[in-house]
């Protein structure tokens, strides 16, 4: 989308995002006026934005201390409470004893919130339900503070149960305006980061709203704050309300609320840096309908959220419309990399009212299929067709209080299996067809009169696997076109068609009378099925003899879970090894992994070294298996 | 001016369109509903005995079989087939209630053409579940055809051989005689030399001459632990010279692909195998050139189960031909030849699955006109390189003093001529009756066409079973009068019945079918598909000149 792009360096966002010279050097060779730091990397930093003055370059952004006070979160704390904007009991003391901590800890009530003072994201955070595991938890939160922040300074909270996380937008500009654009409600959290958001916060009377904003606005007044900025609040059940922190950026979530007010808020920062007013008063300030934003990850929702990365192999989306936005910066082939956040897009609607929003929201899930690696997308999809969720009963700790109808034990259906089964018969007959037309005999029967038997007819037997769990399905094609199918015990007459859209087969059955459709993407042995029930994945099993004879022996050997990088490698060749002892050291997606030795042997080939960067499934070490061990077949 | 005028040429815009033929029948008359539930019943019946045909040797068979973790015969083809492809299956009734008590489903054997990694190739499968696979008469003779339909067509063998051998107590009939078991071998050394493809796969026994089906072969597979190839299987060598030794150290898969070379590639288990046999068949650098003009085909215009309702089960009822045509051909265009002229017979030109065919069908008794009609059609399909189609429903030439005197004999035998010469493929269905020298000059079975068919009601014998028992009858009542003997109205009825049930069990399609007279009963509303399909794997052979013997004129 830009007009020039400048290469500042390697992946590794400290080698390159995060180097202040690069930036400060492209905005000299470029002749830039102004520097816009996004959604993070140095969009906080205040060193950058301090030198940014000194160099003369617009940073757009609010000034260096408005970062530095709401950065550290006892500042900010002691700033809002002084300008009137409700805070939540804590302690900010400078007195970090154990014994002290404990006092405060009583006083303010359990259950208390335990938080690193420069921590973020979830890090350096632990709660004490009683006095009982508070010192424990306490030395957690330290040791992951110092590990993380390299600061082990804590402050404690009150902590509240259920709560909501409503943010506000505002937005001030350098001749002392300032105006709020609503809220935000982002309380369904996982891994405390936000995944889905929505606005206006579900459920707030007008004066609630207006509150809120209005305390907003006084938080934002307080540091002389220009530009764009959310200031979090956590909400109890009873909508009071308490300042949490000020986010002193544009923020991820920002379309929502775009979306609910007309506003181009990138628009807004850009001529508010170059000195322009904000264009509206407060009063003419108003929103229409709602919005949400659903955020597309490269994750394992199954496997605790886990971050993913690898290529794109397969990616369509949904149409973007006018109530439809898409922001998103990878295409198919593509490869979402370890080095950021495994996010692949944001899904943004917007509807008349808050329902037909969050139906919109399900239809577009339903169109967006990505292969090649885990995604939240179903999860979304679960979490949005949720019965609480459509009540707005949302609070942030929803997704574990709702886990079971969340996660729910998946079997492909019957009709996703018909559609499979025939999908697979019919696509065979294509591939017949096309590759007889470089031929001089294009249109023999033999090609084109599809499994044709003489007074019978051929039943095909289709496995599939389900997991872990094989389904033989008998497909027979009747005269008339339409198939008899048996899944399981089951009988079914079905008719088809199905054409190509794109890498998608486009399929349509009559099942029994009952008319049902879905997307059909087939990639080597796995067939993935989209439909407005969201994704069902299938496999077809290989046949033994397809694969390489050598393979057999490496099948038990220890595989990188996920990409990353080798940080430590803690064999060599010739090593004997027992089962469990730890081979190779992995950081991933900034998780450390110790790869084990699923059995005891010697070490034959180690296969990378310190720092090598490896895709998921590659094996890291061979072992030949100790034979008294056994084979684990 | 007056030039200008002329040189105006009015445009047409439906150069390339032609009316169809063919016409809505009545099917609302009794007669159409009548005929159309008694073919029914006929192809019904077919189905029927097929589906049994397809159990193989019965379940008890079947189980054990299984329990070898062997693939049945039909699952083998399938698995070997391209997914999706067609099978073209022949002669499911061979060995119907040929051996009295004793069923041989299929003839023990099971053959067709389908599509192997692109290429049409025969595939000849016995079926172990039908006493052990061994060859009877009729397996030996199912066999032998399959062989000389791959041979005429040029059609790469795969023989899928899990068989004991030879029937023993039956060996004066399966054993010495020049079509007998010896010729398999003999066809197999013949088409390698002529560079048609073998291939064998063993999937289980190979006993004696069975082993030389592998052996013979250009390229082999067999199975561990399950396939097996000697000359003399273990109880033969223990008698012969005391050694004793197992089946699979005599001539297992290990044996033979290592230490004997008889076999050239080592399956897992079927499944390994049959993929063996599509690697093999995808390496054989086998290109079709069906030496013809070929379109899009056009489905025919009319609903081809009207066959039914248009023709019935009764041969004394006629049908126009024509109707036949139209419900075979693509989009029912048919470009009549000599429409005015011999209209017994039907000739023309039409397309069928888009390969260009000349039609003959019959519409009554041959007579000079229709006989030399037919020998110019013939003629001209062979000068243009055009596939031959006879659809048979015929009484004979006909007969009397002024037919002979006509020259109806010369006239036929110009017909005869002209279809025994014709080097095109020829292909033959017999959509009722097929009785006497019409049977000659329509493309019998003697007549060498790549493939004859036949539908459920059709009837072939010499002549029609009351004219013999008419014959006889006369005869009899002749040699009676000039004895001075009565012979009563009892009398005759007693004569002529017996003779009219014996033609009628003889020359029933299935009686036809059971001893490989033809290559398979049909469904009518098969046809198109079952020639279609036959014509594509007869394309697979060059184009041959045809040079006509001597016309009498």
């Amino acid at each position: 989308m830009a007009d020039e792009a400048y290469n500042i360096g390697p992946p590794a966002a400290s080698q390159s995002y995060l180097c202040q010279d690069k930036i400060m050097n492209v905005v000299k060779a470029s002749g830039a006026q102004a520097v816009h730091p996004g959604y993070g990397f140095l969009s906080e930093n205040t060193e950058f934005a301090e030198l940014c003055v000194k160099e003369g370059v617009e940073f757009i952004g609010p000034p260096a201390s408005a970062i530095r006070d709401m950065g550290i979160k006892s500042t900010s704390k002691y700033i809002m409470s002084a300008a009137g904007v409700p805070i939540i009991e804590g302690y900010h003391g400078e007195d970090q004893s154990t014994a002290t901590l404990a006092a405060e800890a009583a006083k303010i009530g359990y259950p208390v919130m335990i938080k690193a003072v420069r921590g973020g994201g979830g890090k350096g955070m632990r709660i004490a339900h009683n006095a009982e595991e508070f010192e424990s938890q306490l030395d957690s939160a330290k040791a992951e503070g110092m590990k993380s922040f390299g600061d082990d300074v804590m402050l404690l909270e009150k902590y509240v149960e259920k709560p909501r996380h409503v943010e506000v937008q505002v937005f001030g500009d350098k001749h002392g305006n300032h105006v709020y654009l609503f809220e935000r409600d982002c309380s369904v959290q996982r891994r405390h980061q936000k995944i889905i958001e929505e606005a206006p916060a579900p459920g707030l009377s007008d004066e609630v709203r207006r509150s809120l904003g209005e305390a907003a606005v006084r938080a934002a007044r307080a540091v002389d704050y220009v530009g764009a900025g959310t200031v979090e609040f956590i909400m109890d059940k009873h909508q009071k309300f308490f300042f949490m922190e000020m986010n002193t950026r544009l923020q991820v979530e920002h379309p929502i609320t775009e979306m609910i007010t007309g506003t181009d808020l990138v628009e807004w920062q850009i001529r508010v840096a170059s000195g322009e007013k904000i264009p509206v008063e407060q009063k003419d300030i108003q929103f229409n309908g709602h919005a949400f934003e659903a955020r597309i990850y490269a994750e394992d929702p199954n496997n605790t959220f886990m971050p993913g990365a690898g290529p794109l192999l397969h990616l369509t989306t949904p149409a973007s419309d006018e109530n439809t936005r898409i922001d998103t910066g990878v295409r198919q082939g593509d490869e979402v990399s370890v080095y950021y956040d495994p996010m692949i897009a944001k899904l943004v609607v917007w509807s008349e009212d808050r329902g037909s929003a969050l139906r919109r929201v399900k239809a577009a899930l339903a169109d967006y299929h990505v292969l090649g690696l885990s995604t939240n997308i179903q999860f979304l999809m679960d979490l949005a067709g949720n019965p609480h969720f459509e009540a707005a009963q949302v609070h942030t700790d929803f997704i574990p209080q709702h886990y079971n109808e969340l996660f729910p034990e998946r079997t492909v259906s019957d009709t996703a299996l018909c559609q499979a089964a025939i999908s697979l018969v019919q696509q065979e007959a294509v591939r017949a067809r096309e590759r007889s037309t470089a031929t001089k005999d294009p249109f023999s029967p033999f090609t084109l009169c599809t499994a044709a038997r003489v007074n019978s007819q051929l039943i095909r037997i289709i496995v599939l696997q389900d997991g872990d769990e094989k389904v033989q399905i008998t497909v027979q094609s009747n005269r008339d076109g339409s198939y008899s199918i048996k899944v399981k015990d089951r009988q079914y007459h079905v008719t088809a068609t199905q054409r190509k859209e794109g890498d998608e087969m486009n399929i349509t059955c009559n099942i029994d009378g009952k008319f049902s459709s879905a997307r059909i993407v087939r990639m080597g042995s796995s067939i993935h099925i989209f439909s407005l029930d969201g994704r069902q994945d299938l496999t077809l099993p290989v046949p033994e003899y397809l694969s390489a004879s050598g393979s057999k022996a490496s099948t038990g050997d220890p595989v990188a879970p996920m990409p990353g990088v080798i940080e430590k490698v803690m064999v060599s060749v010739d090593d004997v090894v027992t089962k469990g002892q730890p081979l190779v050291k992995m950081i991933a997606m900034k998780m450390e992994y110790n790869i084990i030795s699923p059995t005891a042997g010697v070490v034959k080939k180690v296969f990378f070294k310190e720092g090598d960067t490896v895709p998921k499934g590659a094996v890291l070490v061979h072992i030949e298996a100790d034979p008294e061990e056994g084979e684990t077949d | 001016l007056r030039c200008e005028i002329k040189r105006q040429c009015r445009r047409r815009f439906h150069v390339d369109e032609a009316a169809p033929i063919g016409t809505r029948p009545e099917t609302s008359s009794s007669e159409y509903q009548e005929n159309y539930v008694r073919m029914q019943a006929l192809v019904q019946d077919l189905r029927d005995k097929v589906s049994t045909v397809m159990q193989g040797g019965g379940p008890k068979a079947v189980e054990r079989h299984l329990s070898r973790d062997k693939m049945l015969p039909r699952d083998r083809i399938n698995t070997l087939l391209d997914p999706e492809s067609p099978f073209l299956e022949l002669s499911q009734m061979a060995g119907y209630k040929l051996y009295g008590e004793e069923e041989v489903p299929a003839g023990g054997i099971i053959t067709g053409i389908g599509r192997v990694a692109g290429v049409e190739c025969l595939i000849v499968a016995n079926d172990p579940t039908v006493k052990g696979g061994s060859y009877y008469p009729v397996t030996v003779t199912k066999h032998l055809r399959a062989q000389e339909i791959a041979q005429q067509n040029c059609l790469p063998c795969i023989y899928l051989v899990d068989s004991g051998g030879a029937n023993l107590p039956r060996q004066a009939n399966v054993f010495p005689d020049r079509d007998h078991f010896g010729r398999i071998f003999f066809n197999q050394a013949r088409m390698s030399s002529m560079r048609i493809p073998q291939v064998a796969v063993v999937l289980g026994s190979c006993t004696a001459g069975g082993a030389y089906v592998p052996a013979m072969a250009d390229e082999s597979v067999i199975v561990r632990k399950k396939g097996t190839i000697f000359l003399g299987g273990p109880p033969l060598v223990r008698a012969a010279t005391g050694e004793q030794v197992s089946a699979e150290d005599l001539g297992g898969a290990d044996l033979h692909c290592s230490k004997s070379g008889v076999t050239d590639h080592y399956a897992q288990n079927d499944q390994h195998a049959l993929h063996i046999a599509r690697r093999i068949i995808k390496n054989i650098n086998y290109k079709k050139d069906p030496g013809v003009t070929v379109e899009p085909p056009e489905d025919p215009v009319h609903p081809l189960d009207e066959l039914y309702g248009i023709v019935g089960d009764n041969l004394k009822k006629t049908f126009d031909i024509r109707e036949v045509i139209a419900r075979v051909v693509d989009g029912s265009r048919f470009d009549e030849f000599k429409a005015m002229y011999g209209e017994t017979l039907v000739t023309g030109f039409a397309r069928l699955w888009g390969y260009p065919v000349g039609i003959i069908g019959n519409n009554g008794v041959l007579f000079s006109e229709s006989a030399l009609k037919g020998t110019h059609f013939i003629e001209l399909c062979c000068q243009r390189n055009i596939p031959l189609i006879f659809l048979q429903n015929i009484t004979g030439f006909m007969v009397g003093r002024e037919a002979e005197a006509g020259g109806i004999a010369k006239n036929g035998a110009k017909m005869v001529t002209a279809v025994a010469c014709a080097k095109v493929p020829k292909f033959t269905v017999i959509v009722g009756g097929s009785y006497g020298a019409g049977n000659y000059g329509m493309c019998g079975r003697a007549y060498g066409p790549r493939f004859l068919y036949m539908w459920p009601n059709s009837r072939i014998s010499v002549m029609g079973g009351e004219q013999a028992a008419n014959v006889l009858a006369q005869i009899t009542r002749e040699q009676r009068q000039r004895e001075g003997k009565e012979w009563s109205e009892e009398e005759e009825q007693a004569l002529k019945a017996p003779v009219i049930r014996k033609y009628e069990k003889e020359g029933h399609p299935y009686f036809s079918s059971a001893r490989l007279w033809d290559d398979g009963v049909i469904d009518p509303v098969d046809t198109r598909t079952v020639l279609g399909l036959s014509i594509s794997a007869s394309l697979n052979a060059p184009q041959e000149k045809t040079r006509f013997g001597v016309f009498r004129m």
